[in-house]
Order: C-alpha cells, then sequence, then structure tokens
C-alpha cells in the first residue's frame, strides 16, 4: 500500500481528463482501450502497488494510461508527459524497454505480459520476498495460445502472489470479440481453471477495491472487469473505431466537457 | 554433453539463485539436478513460449536462469519470446539447445537445428556457445554463467574427438592440429570429426584445423596464427553444420574483409533442412558435403 490517501471521484476525474490531453496534444489513438483500462489501473497504482510489489502491462496499448497512472502517483512528471509519442522521448506508444524504473518491461505484442507476471511472481516466491505482482491484459490477448500457457503454469505453480486484471471491454482490433473468435462467456472459460475468478465492474471504484479484497486462497486470482471501451466520452464508448483514430479540437473539446461532467 | 551439462550445473546449483527450467525434457540426464535443485528445478510442461518468458521474469529479479529443451523448441518456437521479452532488457538467461546442428538424426527435421545461431545473433547481445568437446562444457558453463551483459545460447553436441587423442583446453579458437596447407575453421563438434583424416597427412599439404566454439566472431580476436597461414597460402575453408545464411562463413569472411585481407574462401555448409530420406548425424553431414572425406578432396583442388 502506497501512503497517498484513497482515490476519490475528483482525482479520478483529473487523471481521466490528463489521458485524453495528453493523446490530444500528441495526436495518438488508442485512447478507447486507455480509456477502458484507465480505472483499474488509477485505482491499482494509488492504493495497491507498492516498493515490493510488481505490475506488468501486457496489453501494451494501453501505455497512455500507464503512464498517467504512474504520473498520478508522481512516477512520472508532468513535463515528461508532453514527450508522449514523440521523436526522442522515454514514452513510446507501448511501454519502453527501458529508461523508466516502474515499467520492467517492453510489451505490445499480446500474449505475453502473463508469462512475464508469472515468472516474476515465482521469482518471488523462490527468492523468498514479499510482494505481489499485478499483470493487466485486455480480452483479446485471451486469443494468444501463449496466454493459456501462462494461465495453466501460474495455476500449477499456485501463484498466490498473482493477481490479473482482464480488461474485458469486448472489443478488439477489427471487430467484437464475440465476432472474431469467441470465448464468451470469459468467465465460464476460465472457470475450469485452480484459479479465483471475480467478475467485476470495472469502472466503479468500490467494486474494483471490492474485488482485490478477495483472498487468494494460494492460488492466482483474475479479476475480469466489465468494462466499456472508450469509457466516459458517449461518441468513443462501445466503438472500435476508436482503438486508433486521434481527436480532432472540436472531438476533444466535447471529451473534455463530458469527462468533466462525470 | 548431456551428462556434462548436469554435473557442471550440479556444482552451479549451490548458489541459491539458480533456477532451471526445462520444456518437459531431460529423462535419464537430468535427475541428479532436478534432486539437487527441488523447488529451482522447474518442469515448465511442452510449453516453450512460456518457459522462456517466465524465464525473462526471474532474471530480471536477479535469479541465474537456464531454459533447456531440444535444441529448435528452445529458440524456433519462442522467438518472439527471446527477442522481445529477454534480449531486449538485456536479461541473462541461458537458453541451452540439446542436439545442435543435425544432432537429432534420423528424428527428423523438426528436431533438427541448423540455423540456430544465425538466427540469435541478430539479436542485441546474444552470446553464443558451441562446445566442441565433451570436455568443454564445464568451462562452457562457467563462461555463459559470467556473462550478465545479456542472453546466451549454448548449442549441446557430441564431441567427437578420436580415440585417445588428447583433448585441449577449453578456448574460444584452438588449432587442433598443425600444418602448413590453406587452415580449416570448423565449428563446434564438427572440427573433432576432422581430425583423424587430417593428423595422418603430410605436414606440407596438410591443413590447419581450427575449432571455433564462442559466437559472433570477434574480429579482433582472431589468433594471429590463423591470420598469419591465412595470408600465407590465400585460402581459408570454414566449416559448420549450419545453414550458409547467417553462419560463421559470412561472419569470418566480415572479418577478414575489414581487416583486408584477401583470400579464397569455401564454405561448407549444411545444405538442406531434410533431404529425400532421413538417416543419422553422420549420414546428413555426409550429405551436405560436411564430412572428412568431402573436405579432404576439396582441399586437394
Amino acid at each position: 500500500m502506497t501512503a497517498l490517501p484513497e482515490l476519490n471521484p475528483a482525482r479520478l476525474r483529473e487523471i481521466r481528463l490528463r489521458l485524453v490531453q495528453m493523446h490530444f496534444e500528441s495526436g495518438v489513438g488508442h485512447i478507447g482501450g486507455n480509456l477502458s483500462a484507465m480505472d483499474a489501473m488509477a485505482v491499482l497504482f494509488r492504493e495497491y502497488i507498492g516498493a515490493e510489489d510488481h505490475f506488468v502491462l501486457s496489453k501494451g496499448h494501453a501505455a497512455g494510461a500507464l503512464y498517467i497512472a504512474l504520473w498520478s502517483v508522481g512516477r512520472i512528471a508532468d513535463e515528461q508527459l508532453k514527450t508522449f509519442h514523440k521523436d526522442n522521448t522515454l514514452l513510446p506508444g507501448h511501454p519502453p524497454a527501458h529508461g523508466i524504473a516502474d515499467i520492467p518491461f517492453a510489451t505490445g505484442s499480446l500474449g505475453h505480459g502473463l508469462s512475464l507476471a508469472a515468472g516474476t511472481a515465482l521469482g518471488l516466491r523462490l527468492q523468498k520476498k514479499p510482494g505481489h505482482v499485478f499483470c493487466l491484459m485486455s480480452d483479446g490477448e485471451w486469443q494468444e495460445g501463449s496466454t493459456w500457457e501462462a494461465l495453466i503454469f501460474a495455476c500449477h505453480q499456485k501463484l498466490g502472489n498473482l493477481t490479473v486484471l482482464v480488461d474485458h471491454n469486448r472489443l478488439q482490433g477489427f471487430g467484437n470479440t464475440t465476432d472474431v473468435a469467441s470465448m464468451a462467456p470469459l468467465t465460464e472459460r476460465l472457470a475450469g481453471f485452480a484459479a479465483e475468478i471475480i467478475p467485476a465492474p470495472g469502472h466503479d471504484l468500490a467494486a474494483i477495491r471490492s474485488a482485490l479484497a478477495t483472498p487468494t486462497n494460494g492460488r492466482p486470482r483474475i479479476l475480469v472487469l466489465d468494462t466499456t471501451k472508450g469509457h466516459g466520452v458517449s461518441f468513443m464508448e462501445n466503438r472500435m473505431e476508436w482503438h486508433y483514430l486521434p481527436l480532432n479540437p472540436e472531438r476533444y473539446a466535447q471529451a473534455r466537457e463530458e469527462l468533466s461532467a462525470r | 554433453m548431456r551428462k556434462q551439462f548436469c554435473d557442471a550445473l550440479l556444482a552451479r546449483a549451490q548458489s541459491p539463485e539458480m533456477v532451471f527450467l526445462t520444456g518437459d525434457l531431460g529423462f535419464m540426464a537430468l535427475e541428479p539436478l532436478q534432486e539437487r535443485l527441488a523447488e529451482r528445478f522447474i518442469n515448465a510442461g511442452v510449453a516453450e513460449q512460456n518457459m522462456v518468458t517466465v524465464a525473462a521474469g526471474m532474471a530480471r529479479l536477479g535469479l541465474d536462469v537456464w531454459a533447456y529443451s531440444i535444441a529448435p523448441f528452445c529458440y524456433a518456437r519462442p522467438f518472439e519470446q527471446i527477442r522481445n521479452d529477454v534480449a531486449f532488457h538485456k536479461l541473462p538467461v541461458k537458453l541451452v539447445g540439446n542436439g545442435g546442428g543435425y544432432g537429432y538424426g534420423v528424428m527428423g527435421p523438426t528436431h533438427h537445428a541448423i540455423e540456430d545461431y544465425g538466427i540469435l545473433l541478430t539479436l542485441p547481445a546474444m552470446k553464443v556457445f558451441v562446445p566442441v568437446f565433451d570436455e568443454d562444457v564445464p568451462a562452457v558453463i562457467d563462461l555463459a554463467g559470467d556473462y550478465t551483459a545479456g542472453p546466451a545460447y549454448l548449442r549441446l553436441g557430441r564431441g567427437e574427438p578420436p580415440a585417445g587423442w588428447s583433448v585441449p583446453d577449453y578456448s574460444t579458437w584452438r588449432l587442433l592440429v598443425e600444418g602448413d596447407g590453406p587452415p580449416v575453421v570448423a565449428v563446434g563438434p564438427l572440427a573433432g570429426t576432422y581430425i583423424a583424416a587430417i593428423q595422418n597427412l603430410p605436414q606440407g599439404s596438410r591443413p590447419a584445423l581450427w575449432a571455433l566454439a564462442e559466437l559472433p566472431v570477434v574480429s579482433d580476436a582472431l589468433p594471429a596464427a590463423l591470420l598469419a597461414s591465412i595470408k600465407r597460402t590465400g585460402r581459408i575453408v570454414v566449416a559448420e553444420e549450419h545453414v550458409q545464411q547467417g553462419g560463421v562463413g559470412s561472419q569470418l569472411a566480415m572479418c577478414l574483409l575489414g581487416q583486408g585481407v584477401a583470400a579464397r574462401l569455401t564454405h561448407l555448409f549444411a545444405k538442406a533442412h531434410h533431404y529425400e530420406r532421413y538417416g543419422s548425424q553422420s549420414w546428413l553431414r555426409e550429405q551436405s558435403g560436411l564430412d572428412a572425406k568431402t573436405l579432404l578432396a576439396l582441399l586437394e583442388n
């Protein structure tokens, strides 16, 4: 636990606004999948991730949300956010391989994060070190075979120091997950594994906290967060194109207005 | 080399930071290591992508991680995991491939590893060890274990020195047979298969046989005696159980050209992933023209 006070709705509003501002100022897309993951990451970094803990962003295209989460706890400076996605930056479109101490791994190719997190969790156990490993994934990543290799491994090794958060926004690169390669309902697909499967609303702070308070029972926990791509911005919500599109000034003004009113 | 490999790691296993991962291989070879390492010996199952990335996660914590499989399974299947998770972060994961080259012989082409080091050496800070003799393995384990600038790949095979021949101490470059003829550079265990055929030739026409055991080829580290014999004879032969592309032949050619050394280079290499019929490692070497007889015939021209 960090020493910061609990995340409140006003602070969460600032965080979402800063995320959208950063994307607008840098002319960058991927906003939809950042907004769906932002709330859970904001809670995690504010209230759960301490010096001994580790966080792996498996859905690397939510790098913006990771940078903002780190900014929100004072680990990345506001000035640095202004370099996002520009030449000579340490904040590229997917998490960097070096340069930011709180980012352990370059991710962006899907299906790697759960193995990275599992290796870290097992490594901590072998080293008899404290600390918990958190891994945030997309739902589309469950189409990668390596994700299932990692799940089998994490369950077999009884990694009770591992918590996986699935940003289940139901939209992927070129369609709905149910239309492309359905695994709906995902919680049932996961239910046969020796893990704690915890569905929760992914934009409700109290519900996220409650899910994170669930006992691990010596097994990995998987929080399946029911989220909305483009959460909080009416013209983005559940629209696939906001996986890609940057904001123009009019759209940005509207997004600010809507996010400020929430 | 599996027994020597297991023995060398047993010595290393006293460090509490050492972890060994296997992709479900090691029957009748690695049991002593499994017993010694206990919970630090992890059978990661038939899931090489996960195994390599788990290794990266552990190595980042400072653990001394070794990941083992049949050679092609430890680099070809999980190549992206090696690239993104291990090499991009310059993590000192040791990838150990058993049966490099045509080592799995008649088991078939899925089990051969004849493009392994060429592919892996394209990655940042990658170091490759190809021990020549079984006796080299302890030294190679020490060197690979001490290499912390990035990942290492160990291509294990089967040492084949002639009976009664005394194996010289390990070194990156070793002159196995002296001679005044054109030098032959052979990579890994292949070098041992040429000794018997070469050592009885007359001194004047006998090639100087060199064994190379570490890659990439470092231009500044080429032995002076090798360079001298290339310059004197105007010729060099490179033999490797690896495809032509990305092999030692082109690496060495680049080094020589970079130093302004002009020489006729003959390259013997693994010519095909599979032929019309299947066979043992020595049969496959013959099919590729990597056998001693073909080498000697070449040197007569």
